[in-house]
């Protein structure tokens, strides 16, 4: 009861608040910004020649007014805005009009999480064992290792991300250009829609797996440095403990604690990653979304999107806070 | 001098350094080289189209008839003009907040942590790119964009010069520069800065390569800097923009793309070998002790 009351209701209540706080940022951000979205709409429309009359400009505002959910006072908005967001709705998308933002993004997300998970999970499984490996046993070859994340770490998710796609799907093309199933193959549920969809989906995971390692492969890396010289390591060693059952039982699974920690807040960076990267490889994700969104002007679709991956990193924050205790015994039993 | 001579000649002895800093001095003399550049950067077909490198263009040219290696100094330029711009206003603001948070404490320091906090959670890319849009002719140009990130990458560094400045308040020699009557702007100036600088430093050549990772970013999607103004973004944008590779005039499109490799690579061998040279135990773990 006391782990209840100590651990998750303060966590429970930073994760409410925190959410809170971001949402209410997302709501209060666009409307302190110099130019309002209208204006601009209205501005485009002159700019074709198009003569409007006052009344019906007059209209036009209050109907655009109307779609944005900028009516009344910036009380009533915020009302209005908490109201329509328990309700799951972010009103219509301007691009594809009658179609609910929701719905949008419905269909989008499935595919940027089925991309996420995989990768983040392989990514961070990967990384710590072989940061774990290499930071304990440090053997002259195993600096390749080091030499090739120092080059891969600094490259940000999209150049590498173009790099692998003129290389992979253009010089050598092993791997198809865009898109996120074979064209005019339609979501049926057979083995070759699969195959379609795993062949797609290399190149973008290939792209964040190699960059998410070597992010965490670094700092694992550290950690593992400081674990191997603490006492119960050399004690267990001079004790004549098999020198693999040391490294995972010992260094491996202290040094991982940081790294789930660390787990979280990749999720935060990966989550901007995969927009880039979809937008490379135009896949059909949530980044693809957005990005067709910032091209059309689609005002409603991006404050969706905004919305849900406020919830989304703090929501993955939150879990992870929740299974720590599991992992690491000290948190339990104080 | 003689100081400056020895931090180099142990900074050296790090190949990374070494590498790194040569990339950078390279990159530094093109964009010093645009100003003698026969060509104007913003100019169309000023040059046959689609040359392939020779002597005479060393880069090739592309399809708009620009010459590709004089645009790329002029790119590397703006570039770094921005890096520059948004590191060291967001260095202003980080110390700045960083200081007086930690050494005022109470609710400044809380509200101002939380300020801090909150522009971490936030999506942050989404909202560069709404504000970019919104904003479209203001951040058309290469300073007003180097100010808006710079707004965007302070809170982090903020924390970590804050949490030193909390651990130095607590120092004896502080003590007894309050006792002797020393005011509180002189302490700051020559107490607590000196011993922040470094970091500062340091993350002044992290933010650097974030910024300019930031401009492509937005230079992809078509927004930021004015696009026919040539930056390593636009450059870039410009050739998958205009089909490069399927035109076949891939010296167009590796440019840009092998001097962002070399520009993110170098930055950020400097700054681990800068921030490694600062904090001996890397050092030793690095030099001695080595089984």
């Amino acid at each position: 009861m006391s782990f209840v009351k100590r651990y998750l209701i303060p966590r429970l209540i930073q994760y409410i608040l925190v959410t809170f706080l971001g949402l209410t940022a997302v709501f209060l951000f666009p409307r302190f910004l110099p130019v309002s979205p209208i204006e601009q709409q209205l501005a485009q429309y002159q700019t074709f020649g198009v003569y409007v009359s006052p009344e019906q400009q007059e209209e036009m505002i209050q109907t655009l007014k109307q779609l944005y959910g900028l009516e009344g006072t910036l009380w009533e908005q915020f009302v209005v805005f908490w109201k329509r967001l328990f309700k799951g709705d972010f009103g219509p998308s301007l691009s594809r009009y009658p179609t609910p933002v929701t719905k949008v993004i419905g269909m989008s997300l499935p595919w940027t999480i089925g991309l996420l998970s995989v990768t983040t999970i392989l990514s961070w499984i990967i990384a710590v064992l072989a940061g774990g490996i290499v930071g304990y046993y440090r053997k002259r070859w195993m600096e390749a290792f080091d030499i090739f994340v120092m080059i891969i770490r600094p490259i940000p998710y999209y150049v590498m991300a173009l790099i692998l796609l003129i290389l992979l799907a253009y010089v050598f093309p092993i791997f198809p250009l865009s898109g996120g199933v074979g064209i005019a193959r339609g979501l049926t549920f057979s083995w070759q829609t699969i195959l379609s969809i795993l062949k797609h989906a290399i190149l973008p995971a290939f792209t964040l797996l190699i960059v998410g390692i070597s992010w965490q492969f670094q700092s694992m890396k550290l950690i593992v440095q400081s674990v191997r010289t603490e006492d119960h390591v050399w004690y267990s060693r001079t004790a004549g403990v098999d020198d693999r059952k040391v490294v995972f039982n010992h260094v491996i699974r202290n040094a991982m604690l940081p790294m789930i920690t660390q787990l979280g807040l990749q999720f935060g960076s990966i989550f901007s990653g995969t927009l880039i990267t979809e937008m490379v490889f135009a896949y059909p994700g949530v980044g693809w979304i957005l990005y067709d969104a910032v091209m059309k002007a689609d005002y409603n679709l991006i404050m969706g999107i905004m919305c849900i991956s406020v919830i989304a990193v703090t929501t993955s924050i939150f879990l992870l806070d929740l299974i720590y205790p599991f992992l690491d015994p000290r948190v339990r039993y104080r | 001098m003689g100081k400056i001579k020895a931090i180099f000649y142990d900074l050296f002895k790090d190949y990374r350094f070494i590498i790194a800093f040569i990339v950078v001095l390279l990159l530094t003399f093109l964009a010093i080289l645009s100003i003698f550049s026969p060509y104007h950067p913003q100019r169309m077909y000023q040059v046959t189209r689609g040359l392939s490198p020779s002597l005479q263009h060393p880069l090739g040219t592309n399809w708009l008839g620009q010459d590709v290696f004089w645009q790329l100094t002029f790119a590397i330029k703006n570039s770094l003009i921005i890096a520059i711009v948004a590191a060291f206003f967001s260095r202003i603001i980080a110390v700045v907040v960083g200081i007086v948070s930690g050494y005022k404490g109470g609710t400044t320091d809380r509200v101002l942590t939380t300020i801090g906090d909150t522009t971490m959670v936030l999506p942050f890319l989404i909202i560069l790119i709404i504000i970019s849009m919104i904003l479209k002719d203001w951040t058309k140009h290469l300073s007003n964009l180097g100010l808006l990130l710079a707004f965007f990458s302070w809170a982090w560094d903020a924390r970590v010069i804050r949490s030193q400045v909390l651990s130095l308040r607590e120092r004896e020699f502080i003590l007894v520069s309050v006792l002797s009557g020393m005011s509180t702007f002189k302490i700051v100036r020559k107490q607590l800065l000196p011993h922040v600088l470094p970091i500062v430093f340091t993350t002044f050549i992290n933010n650097m390569s974030w910024a300019i990772g930031m401009e492509i970013t937005l230079a992809y999607l078509g927004l930021g800097i004015d696009p026919t103004v040539p930056t390593i973004g636009t450059m870039l944008q410009t050739a998958i923009y205009r089909q490069a590779l399927f035109l076949g005039l891939w010296w167009w499109l590796a440019t840009p793309i092998v001097t962002a490799i070399l520009l993110f690579v170098a930055l950020y061998w400097l700054s681990v070998s800068i921030s490694e040279y600062l904090d001996p135990r890397a050092r030793f773990q690095r030099i001695g002790l080595r089984k």
